[in-house]
């Protein structure tokens, strides 16, 4: 069997994610592992894409639905975790920086 | 089935009000705790006609703005997703209540103001989101939309969880974060296979047809370990103890009583078809063995209530996936065991995690071996921790009595004994970590420490109400079974 | 027929509610308190002897609860459980008024009396369940009720033994459930009053019959403190006298021998447990109970601890009468289910009263007791006599009809275990009473409050022991009377165990 296209990338989809995945428990850094979790979300992305060319010329709409859904989605959580990121560091300071509580208190 | 979309449109209230209470909490800053009740309480009452149209008309479908599936989303309520709904409900009105009062006493009590206004304007819309996408998840039809509501239930218990602000819980959140992320991909990629094996997202088609080929196999594997990782089944329990022990009291509650059951739920609906139960219904069992036990110990040697209690949830989400094996056949005493554990638990443990965060406001601490005497300061969430005790034991009369006893005599009449075992050796190891924290409740120690705040009573009362209906559930229990028929 | 059904309700909610009330009200309202106890306790009197007269013309009581499909929580009064429903509020009477009065002045005594309604009101349901499950709901609520009672003083010996107490029970109330459960899968529900109900399963299930019976026996024997699981009871005696009153004679131990009772007569039925091989197992408990159980109380010199070992071995003749299997011996232990219930309840007072008067805990230090307390010795004396069984007492009646039905069976042995039990009753009671009016008091009381006008301590601590004691003299002299407990007894058996 030929290594046709949608399997190539379907493939490289499934691989993504397990190099996300990898990368999620090895990385030491926060935002390593957050940025391990959008490789993730991108290879299941890439995954779902290659599911619209299922038979024939007629591509389903759906698959794509998701897809477009899931960025929306992979972008808030990312944005929530880099916030939370922020918040991380700014408690780990020293407390010379006190003066940055305010802004902590807004966030929450 | 054959219902026209229209007729079941009171299907969409329990997830619109809550969704709009959200939003009217985030744009109207100055009273969001008067909005906060009064969304609470509506969203309580259609959670009811819910629960109610389904016992009386049997299960109700609706599909948003009449577009019709795949690309249209459906609603669907059948007597499980009914109970869970009214679960939700009963034990997210309980909760709404303890809050009021719970900001009340601090911001009465405390001189950092501004701090704690600023909490509790973040709670509100937060917790109806979370309330709304919860109903949402119990309600869906299709998968993919499902995936979209674990999201939603993720992200605004994340945001829940880092409201105390304190260096650890921020910490925990962010471990809670990324566990979460991973076991909704992990989800999603799984509903690409079910899509790619099915061509439908819809969850009573695949469900019913679970056939043993790769694809499906590979699917239903992706998405368990996807939902074990976020209902935190041993051995992915790692970060449920600390994001739930250092939230404040009512998110606690919430995030133990109500979140972990969402995820729990969609494990159920996955595998209630049955079709591969028989060959691997034993893995999640065994799990939950392991998590009964291992939760119980661990809950023992903990040195502060919340820990304790919080240890307490990973045990008994053991009990949560130890019956799956009995549901292999159709008589549905497996399920009504499953499901009468998972409201019994989430009254009593709301209770008891209310009633902690009362201790933690009046003492300022939660060691466990100093609350002796507290029981003069605060009679009634004493009380009430004690009685939530009773129900995690499983000791009459309570829900926990009923689940119990329909796990055990469904074991034995299946000949699974050593299922049977587990549940009633769980049930004595809680027994064990439970009295070691009532014993030091209730003792008639007196206390020198002068209580920090007041209390407020609708805090000691809820928490009260929550463990009475743990104890009532274990008598009334006709009416949810009978709910829990509509099928 | 509704206020039939409406009775037994009532009989529980009269000691409930005033128990959750109890709780609301505030601790130093001492006289809403008592007034609300002693009305609960004399409402209940009352509606006991209406349900006891209404089943000696025949009348049924019975109420039913659906709890889960198939499954029914059931109250139902027949006269085994009049039997024991009347010793409970008779005894719950006497208890209120004396821990009234023993309790002046300790702390939480909102607390303690909350517990100690709720305690009797759950004892009450364990008599009127109707069948298995409903026994067992009830059964385990006992637990949780008496241990805050447990538990009252706070100390650390106390909390302690609240520990051992939860331990022994709690593992009992899990082997209990595990039993109950697999019976009823095997049979469905099981019903106390369908007699002969398992026969049909004696060929086909032999050994799962005789699982269940391990696990129902060892789960109500931890109760009745059948050797060896007995370890809880005598260390739950830090607990106030009132409490230990009411854990030996009124609810704990009562309601295992009263539970052994159910299972081998109304569960299981005589000619099933013997045709399963048994009775006799049981039967050699019971006795290893009542020796060892009378051997370790000679060795104490703490007069609590000493009663403690008593009760342990005394508890047993029910068991013993049970198992020997005849009419007369089944008369004979479940007449001692009163007759124990209301000696030991005078001497648990009586103890309580030197504790509280003089503080003398120590049997050596008794010296001279009954001259400083004549009429709280006067009671022991006579419930002391009682135990050991002299005529007319009661004691003596259990005994004599425990006999004879040994005799009846042909099991003579038991005679000799029934003489030496006897003497060592004799031994462990005699001596106290020797000391106490014999001896010269050695050195000044721990402390001494004084007598309270005409009597020697306050009267309420006084009056009840008074009156269980010349109960305890009454239903020996009166046995044949058609109102005393061995004519109610004979009632029972001769209705429902007699065709055996």
């Amino acid at each position: 069997m030929a290594l046709s296209p949608s399997l190539l990338y379907g493939l490289t989809g499934l691989m993504l994610f397990v190099i996300g995945l990898a990368a999620l428990f090895t990385s030491p850094q926060l935002l390593g592992k957050i940025l391990a979790v959008n490789i993730m979300a991108s290879g299941i992305f890439l995954f779902l894409i290659t599911l619209a060319h299922g038979s024939g010329t007629l591509i389903d709409p759906v698959p794509q639905a998701m897809v477009l859904t899931g960025i929306v989605v992979s972008v808030s959580s990312t944005a929530v975790a880099l916030a939370l990121l922020c918040r991380i560091e700014a408690a780990a300071r020293p407390p010379a920086h006190l003066p940055k509580k305010k802004d902590e208190a807004r966030q929450g | 089935m054959n219902l026209s979309p229209d007729s079941s449109a009171w299907i969409i209230w329990p997830v619109v009000v809550p969704l709009l209470g959200a939003v009217v909490c985030f744009l109207y800053k100055k009273k969001p705790r008067l909005a906060g009740h009064f969304f609470a309480v509506v969203t309580c009452g259609t959670s009811t006609v819910l629960g109610w149209q389904v016992l009386s008309q049997g299960v109700g479908r609706h599909l948003l703005g009449g577009w019709s599936p795949p690309l249209g989303i459906s609603l669907r309520a059948d007597g499980p997703a009914a109970l869970m709904v009214m679960m939700t409900a009963v034990t997210g009105l309980g909760i709404t209540l303890y809050s009021g009062g719970y900001f009340q006493s601090r911001l009465a009590g405390d001189s950092q103001d501004h701090r704690f206004r600023a909490q509790e304007q973040s709670f509100w819309p937060l917790w109806l989101l979370l309330w709304a996408a919860l109903n949402g998840l119990f309600l869906s039809g299709d998968i993919f939309n499902i995936y979209i509501s674990l999201e939603l239930v993720a992200l605004s218990s994340v945001g829940l969880t880092v409201l105390s602000g304190k260096p650890p819980s921020l910490v925990a959140a962010m471990r809670y974060l990324l566990v979460s992320l991973l076991g909704s991909l992990t989800f999603l990629l799984g509903v690409g296979f079910f899509y790619k094996a099915h061509g439908t997202l819809e969850l009573a088609v695949i469900s019913k047809a679970l056939a043993p080929t790769p694809p499906v196999i590979m699917a239903l594997a992706l998405v368990s370990v996807g939902l074990m990782l976020k209902t935190a089944l041993f051995p992915f329990h790692f970060w449920l103890p600390p994001a739930h022990a250092n939230a404040l009291a009512p998110v606690s509650a919430i995030l133990s009583a109500l979140v972990i059951k969402g995820s729990w739920y969609l494990f159920y609906r996955f595998w209630q078809g049955g079709g591969l139960l028989a060959a691997v219904g034993i893995v999640p069992a065994l799990l939950g063995s392991v998590a009964i036990i291992w939760g119980a110990f661990q809950a023992f040697s903990q040195q502060r209530l919340k820990m304790l209690v919080a240890y307490s949830t990973v045990a008994q989400i053991g009990y949560l996936f130890v019956a799956f094996p009995l549901l292999v056949d159709s008589a549905g005493q497996g399920r009504d065991a499953l499901f009468y554990f998972a409201i019994s638990h989430s009254c009593a443990k709301a209770a008891m995690f209310l009633a902690a965060g009362t201790f933690f406001l009046q003492l300022g601490h939660d060691r466990i071996r100093d609350l002796a005497g507290v029981r003069q300061l605060l009679p009634v969430s004493s009380f009430a921790f004690a009685l939530g005790g009773v129900s995690l034991m499983g000791l009459p009369p309570s829900g926990g009595f009923i689940a119990k006893y329909l796990l055990v005599s469904k074991a034995i009449s299946q000949d699974l004994w050593w299922l049977a075992l587990i549940a009633v050796v769980g049930s004595g190891l809680t027994a064990v970590y439970v009295f070691r924290a009532v014993s030091s409740v209730l003792s008639p120690h007196l206390l020198e420490e002068r209580p920090l705040l007041v209390v407020a009573a609708s805090m000691q009362w809820s928490a009260l109400a929550l463990a009475l209906l743990a104890i009532v559930l274990g008598i009334m229990a006709p009416l949810p079974l009978a709910l829990l028929e509509v099928t | 027929m509704a206020w039939q059904n409406w009775l037994l309700l009532l009989i529980l909610l009269s000691s409930m509610v005033p128990g959750l009330i109890i709780f609301t009200l505030a601790e130093s309202n001492r006289g809403w308190r008592t007034a609300l106890n002693l009305c609960g306790a004399v409402v209940k009197m009352i509606l006991v002897l209406v349900m006891i007269i209404g089943i000696s013309q025949g009348q049924r009581f019975a109420v039913a609860l659906p709890l889960l499909p198939g499954v029914d929580l059931v109250l139902r009064a027949d006269p085994l459980s009049a039997l024991f429903v009347a010793l409970s509020s008779l005894l719950w009477l006497f208890t209120t008024l004396y821990a009234v009065a023993y309790l002046e002045d300790s702390p939480n005594r909102s607390h303690f009396f909350g517990y100690f309604s709720l305690c009797v009101t759950v004892t009450i349901g364990i008599a009127l369940a109707g069948n298995l499950l409903t026994f067992l709901f009830f059964f385990e609520m006992l637990t949780l009720t008496t241990y805050p009672l447990v538990i009252h003083r706070g100390t650390a010996e106390a909390m302690a033994a609240g520990r051992v107490y939860l331990l022994y029970t709690l593992t009992g109330g899990l082997l209990l459930f595990l039993g109950v459960v697999w019976l009823y899968v095997l049979v469905g529900e099981v019903d106390f009053s369908r007699q002969g109900l398992l026969m049909p399963l004696l060929d086909g299930h032999r050994p799962a019959l005789i699982g269940i019976f391990c696990l129902l026996i060892s789960g109500v024997g931890v109760k009745a403190a059948l050797v060896p699981l007995h370890g809880w009871l005598p260390r739950a005696m830090v607990a106030p006298a009132p409490v230990s009153a009411l854990l030996h004679a009124v609810a704990v131990v009562k309601a295992g021998a009263f539970g052994i009772m159910r299972i081998v007569l109304d569960v299981y039925g005589l000619p099933l447990t013997s045709g399963l091989g048994l009775l006799m197992p049981l039967m050699l408990v019971a006795t290893c109970t009542i020796l060892y159980g009378s051997l370790l109380a000679l060795r104490q010199d703490n007069l609590k601890r000493l009663l403690a070992y008593s009760t342990v071995s005394q508890v047993s003749y029910i068991v013993l009468g049970i198992t020997i299997g005849n009419p007369l011996a089944i008369m004979g232990g479940m007449v001692h289910l009163i007759h124990q219930g209301i000696m030991k309840i005078t001497l648990f007072f009586c103890a309580g009263n030197i504790a509280e008067t003089l503080g003398v805990h120590a049997i050596s230090r008794m010296n001279g007791v009954g001259r400083r307390l004549p009429l709280t010795m006067g009671a022991f004396t006579l419930a002391a006599m009682g135990m050991i069984g002299l005529p007319p007492l009661a004691g003596f009646v259990s005994k004599w009809y425990l006999g004879l039905g040994a005799i009846n069976q042909g099991e003579g042995w038991l005679l000799v275990v029934l003489v030496l039990s006897t003497l060592l009753n004799a031994a462990y009671f005699l001596p106290i009473i020797y000391r106490a009016w014999f001896r010269e008091q050695e050195g000044p009381w721990p402390k001494d409050s004084g007598a309270m006008g005409l009597w020697e301590c306050h009267w309420m601590l006084v009056v009840p022991p008074l009156l269980t004691a010349a109960i305890s003299l009454l239903v020996g002299l009166l046995a044949n009377s058609t109102l005393s407990p061995l004519a109610w007894v004979r009632f029972i058996v001769t209705t429902r165990y007699e065709p055996w």
